[in-house]
């Protein structure tokens, strides 16, 4: 009776955290479509992710009720559009557990805000012979800003090599930090792997140094929950777009103290207080660091988006994406051929995977006319196709809205790949 | 699946298994390199030169199917033709994939098994990698090093 009891205890724990996910697929258009007369299975949610209703709809509100610049009308629109893009920097700043909403500017995507903190910050204090630490796990837009850096400067590049599990080497990275490591610029998660990496212990060894930490946060926000004054990180970057919200949005999180003795990145309106001819005085956090009129409308969705994912809760995300990785590594596993690249303990859920004899870009073109939307290629990521000596792979990645069904999919498909191909 | 039956067609499947002319050329005299940095395919192509002809064609790589195929049927289909028959057989290879000129298909023998690949846009580059490679091997006039087995 006792082994009953326990049975009972663990399904009723389960439902409660358990998604309702065919009911939170409603929220999404796109997902209700047919490709080549087959339903829709988006698993290339690392690229971007599908956008809710709710998301479109506000920024059709915006566009049809509220359209005004910020910061400078003084009639009443411009003050709705203004309060509505304030209130979604405030909405950022809670969900990342920052300190300030001034510590949030708003960019392009993580690929300018990385460029941001490089060009400004890095810039300061990089010189000859200084060293910035990144790993092999990083997509290329947190190592060619370094790198642009460092060959203009003459300091040097170096990144902690990892496993054949996609896990950063922890004795190495102790190893390679040192009086010249000037930066670590590390990402959350690997978007090509899926390695969660532990960011915690890897921070705590730089702050020993005073080396300062830059958190690539694409993959880490839409997958788990993330507060950046528990990591103690310097600066942390997201995409607004890999989040449910718009294209061309993004965040940097910085240290107020660290963005008050930065140099402006870009010049224009909106980030200064006076100029003249002679002297330009600039204006004070955030909007020093946001020249120009940014993407309004999409910063306002991005908030849409984030109210949106934590009314569904991270830790909920978190734990069906789980499921659903051990799942389809299971499902995977069982065909013949398939090696998965990347089999980190600590993982999201995504699945790099090669098939013996079968280039990824044959895997990507019969699949799409099964529907299934997946990633072939290198993944911007090509430092960890090289450790893994493949040009290619091909890439499942998932979202809270995937189901297994549509694992039972991606096998369907690869066996008929698999198929034709043999 | 009849877009992909006319994508991957038996003679495609069949030069990805078992690609011709696959190996380094020894004594070649033009070597050109094509990459294709979005997919991560690589060809080397090795042309041996005998006047105006291309007296032996060879090529080694890594790629899809229908990019391993493309460079296979490309290397029997140049052999024995002059270079300027080589450019011109590139030209309506390219017209073919691109779905510029379907008819041409009847002047290009085996080589018209790459007309499904119009209606895979995408894959047109993976079609046209080895091609453009040729391209660049018979442009450059200056012998390439003489590779050593």
């Amino acid at each position: 009776m006792k082994s009953y009891e326990v049975g009972q205890f663990a399904t009723h724990a389960v439902k409660h955290r358990t998604l309702d996910v065919h009911k939170l697929r409603e929220d999404f258009p796109i997902l209700r479509q047919h490709i080549n007369g087959k339903p829709l299975v988006y698993l290339d949610n690392a690229a971007t992710s599908q956008k809710p209703k709710i998301v479109i709809e506000r920024l059709r509100r915006f566009y049809a009720e509220q359209n005004a610049n910020i910061h400078r009308g003084l009639y009443q629109l411009s003050e709705i559009a203004t309060e509505a893009y304030e209130r979604a920097r405030v909405t950022v700043q809670q969900f990342i557990g920052a300190a300030s909403s001034k510590e949030i500017i708003f960019t392009r995507g993580a690929t300018e805000a990385i460029n941001l903190v490089a060009q400004t910050f890095g810039r300061q204090r990089l010189s000859a012979g200084d060293e910035v630490l990144v790993t092999y796990l990083e997509h290329h837009s947190n190592i060619v800003p370094w790198q642009l850096l460092c060959e203009e400067k003459g300091a040097i590049l170096r990144a902690v090599p990892i496993n054949d599990a996609g896990e950063l080497l922890l004795t190495d990275y102790e190893r390679l930090l040192n009086q010249r490591t000037r930066m670590l610029a590390i990402t959350h998660v690997s978007n090509a792997l899926g390695t969660i990496n532990p960011l915690k212990f890897i921070i705590e060894l730089a702050k020993r140094q005073n080396i300062p930490v830059l958190v690539d946060g694409a993959q880490g926000v839409p997958h788990l929950p993330v507060n950046v004054s528990d990591l103690a990180c310097d600066f942390y970057v997201f995409s607004g777009h890999k989040l449910f919200g718009p294209t061309g949005t993004g965040v940097l999180y910085g240290k107020a103290d660290l963005l008050e003795g930065m140099p402006p990145y870009q010049g224009g309106g909106d980030m200064i207080l006076s100029v003249s001819f002679e002297k330009t005085i600039f204006n004070h956090l955030p909007y020093k660091f946001e020249a120009g009129t940014p993407n309004i409308a999409g910063v306002i969705g991005l908030a849409t988006a984030i109210s949106y994912i934590e009314g569904i809760g991270l830790e909920q995300i978190s734990a069906h994406e789980q499921e659903l990785l051990t799942y389809a590594t299971g499902r995977l596993g069982e065909i013949k051929g398939l090696r998965l690249i990347g089999t980190a303990r600590d993982k999201a859920a995504v699945l790099s995977f090669t098939l013996a004899g079968i280039h990824p870009h044959d895997i990507g073109t019969v699949l799409d006319q099964e529907g299934i939307a997946i990633r072939a290629g290198h993944h911007c990521a090509q430092p960890i196709m090289q450790h893994f000596g493949i040009p290619a792979s091909a890439r499942a990645s998932l979202a809270f809205y995937n189901t297994k069904e549509e694992v039972d999919a991606l096998v369907a498909g690869l066996y008929k790949v698999i198929t034709l191909f043999r | 699946m009849s877009d992909l039956q006319e994508l991957y067609q038996e003679v495609i499947l069949d030069h990805n298994r078992h690609p011709r002319n696959f190996h380094r050329l020894a004594g070649a005299d033009r070597i050109a390199n094509g990459d294709n940095p979005l997919c991560g395919d690589q060809i080397s192509l090795y042309l041996k030169l005998s006047g105006n002809k291309l007296e032996d064609v060879s090529f080694e790589g890594t790629g899809c199917a229908i990019s391993i195929a493309s460079a296979s049927l490309m290397t029997e289909a140049i052999r024995n033709k002059t270079c300027d028959e080589a450019k011109l057989l590139l030209e309506q290879f390219r017209k073919l994939v691109m779905g510029e000129e379907v008819a041409i298909a009847n002047n290009l023998g085996k080589l018209a098994v790459f007309a499904g690949v119009s209606e895979f846009p995408v894959r047109v580059k993976c079609a046209t990698l080895a091609w453009h490679t040729l391209n660049a091997a018979l442009e450059n006039r200056i012998a390439a090093p003489v590779t050593t087995e």
